[in-house]
């Protein structure tokens, strides 16, 4: 497996607040990989900065071998690198087969393209991929209208549509009921083996990133704390600590 | 089958108004024009999320820039324009038609690229601030016009008087209103329905996922606003020749009269919907006549009031209230997954 997303000493700070501190880590093309670490241990603030959604102070971040770390948000999401939000973006208002058919992947149009209508195929993947996420019956109901955890798995329907090379997603089942936890990790595997995305999840429920990382990181008050296969990880004293506030 | 017959009652309605009508030919011209700069600036204000207060400046621009054209296909500009010009700078009645389609489409191409030059400047303020920005916009450039006398200055300008019988120049101008509104209606009604459609929804809705999502917003946010100007442009345009006489700063960049009413229009018929703008702008105009009619004297407080309480109580307008109310006439509903492998 090759490296897809390469992060090379990041250092962002907010003010006097070190948010990352020389952070390395390396996201390997086909696979799953984690980012785990205790509240305010800079994930999300990592996560801002592989997408562009703030400059960083210092360090190197590529994408495929291509710089992009002084690249605005659009461009690199043009390039297909994908994130979801902690908070869970949909667009309210409209319909979930409207959410999924404006999620259509823009940068793969010509500008003429997107003066045209949307195809039968192109409903029948939003419908496929809606039924995919357990959607179907609710999909001519407005968006907004829907119950959170339903909206998350939208939003995670909404970027399968985008058709992205790697999926950024920001604790998936944050506010999921546990009895759909399960089927969401089966979900996320497919996602992963049938149409080939590689994820890189930040995830605080260990049972679910345990279940499915290749490779998991700990980030601890903006440092990298550990690496490791998910075994490693759970044995490593260091993680555990940091987890019960021993730092 | 009922909508071919709805539409081509409503078809029939607009050809046959200005003969059945004929004392109210200017009326409904104007009412056209109500239309056109409703459903255009609901172009950007309701389907794409930004609220501009400076549409009026392409109704304005589009009438200077018809005007000109015409002027200048024949005359020298600055001599016609002079206030002080002794002799006598006629039209023949062939350069008149000919400075009326070729100064309207003229006015809606210059607005359609000076939409993307302010555009370009002015889509990096969000909400209210975009509102203040353009509203600018309109503002000083009614004032620049004011004081450019190769343009006539705070005077304005004269055009030629529809030559022929005034009667028929009012059913003409009627149809040139009736036929931009008729088109730019069918124009919307496609380019809702394609991707570019939902993409400028995308942007009103949740601009910052639009863009985490890598759609094009810039580019699109000035290609709507294009496609807006180049209508009000050759609306304006049309204005110019019907109004025959207009200066800058009540006629052309009337930013508190027509730039007002077409955001109220909006809002009152439901902003974000096809049909809001065209019912909202026929409601409108009608309440406004009846008001100047039988409240004169009191009309601008009449008016002031169906603003505040539109603006307060009835945001969503007609059509909203209407798909609040009636989600299922618009298609919002529970569908089960049908039974695959039952007879």
């Amino acid at each position: 497996m090759s490296t897809i997303i390469d992060v090379q000493d990041v250092t962002k700070s907010f003010g006097g607040v070190l948010a990352n501190s020389d952070v390395s880590l390396q996201v390997e093309r086909g696979g799953i990989t984690g980012l785990i670490g205790p509240n305010g241990s800079g994930k999300t603030t990592l996560f801002n900065s592989v997408v562009g959604y703030h400059p960083i102070d210092s360090g190197s971040i590529h994408f495929e071998g291509q710089e992009i770390s002084k690249l605005p948000v659009q461009k690199i999401a043009r390039l297909g690198l994908l994130r979801t939000f902690q908070q869970t973006r949909i667009y309210g208002a409209m319909n979930c087969v409207e959410n999924m058919l404006i999620s259509m992947p823009h940068r793969k149009m010509t500008f003429l393209e997107s003066f045209g209508r949307n195809t039968a195929e192109d409903r029948e993947r939003a419908e496929m991929l809606l039924d995919f996420v357990g959607l179907y019956e609710k999909r001519w109901l407005r968006s907004g209208s829907l119950s959170f955890g339903q909206q998350k798995l939208l939003e995670f329907a909404m970027a399968l549509m985008n058709e992205p090379t790697v999926l950024l997603l920001d604790e998936p089942t944050a506010g999921i009921n546990p009895t759909l936890i399960n089927g969401l990790i089966d979900r996320l595997k497919r996602a992963n083996s049938d149409f080939g995305i590689t994820l890189f999840i930040i995830e605080h429920n260990m049972r679910v990133i345990m279940n499915m990382a290749d490779t998991i990181y700990c980030l601890a008050h903006g440092k990298l704390l550990a690496k490791g296969s998910p075994d490693e990880i759970q044995n490593d004293q260091r993680v555990i600590d940091a987890y019960l506030g021993a730092h | 089958m009922k909508k071919t017959l709805f539409y081509a009652v409503l078809l029939l309605i607009t050809i046959a108004a200005p003969y059945l009508f004929p004392d109210y030919g200017t009326q409904l011209a104007t009412l056209w024009l109500m239309i056109i700069v409703a459903l255009t600036w609901d172009m950007t204000g309701g389907q794409m999320g930004y609220n501009s207060l400076g549409n009026i400046f392409f109704y304005g621009t589009g009438m200077y820039v018809a005007a000109l054209i015409t002027i200048g296909m024949v005359h020298p500009i600055g001599e016609y324009t002079d206030a002080s010009r002794s002799e006598l700078m006629l039209f023949t009645e062939g350069q008149y038609f000919t400075g009326l389609i070729v100064g309207s489409l003229g006015a809606g191409l210059f607005c359609a690229l000076s939409a993307v030059i302010i555009g370009y400047i002015t889509f990096g303020l969000r909400g209210p601030y975009f509102a203040i920005g353009t509203l600018g916009v309109a503002i000083a450039a009614g004032e620049l016009v004011s004081n450019w006398d190769w343009v006539g200055g705070g005077q304005g300008i004269q055009l030629p008087v529809y030559p022929g019988d005034l009667d028929t120049g009012k059913v003409v101008f009627y149809f040139l209103f009736a036929i931009t509104g008729v088109a730019l209606f069918i124009f919307l009604k496609w380019l809702y329905s394609t991707r570019f459609g939902a993409a400028i929804n995308a942007i009103r809705d949740d601009e910052e996922k639009a863009e985490a999502m890598g759609i094009h917003t810039m580019r699109y946010k000035l290609t709507a606003w294009a496609l807006s100007a180049f209508f009000v442009g050759v609306a304006g345009g049309i204005s110019a020749f019907q109004l025959i006489h207009f200066e800058p700063l009540e006629t052309a960049y009337q930013t508190i009269n027509l730039g007002i009413f077409m955001v109220v229009c909006v809002l009152l018929g439901g902003k974000g919907t096809l049909w809001g703008p065209v019912v909202g702008a026929i409601l409108f105009h009608v309440i406004k006549e009846v008001t100047w009619n039988y409240l004169l004297g009191w009309q601008w407080v009449a008016l002031g009031a169906l603003i505040v309480v539109t603006v307060v109580y009835f945001q969503d307008g007609i059509m909203g209230w209407l798909m609040h109310n009636k989600p299922e006439w618009f298609g919002m509903r529970v569908e089960k997954k049908e039974q695959e492998g039952t007879a």
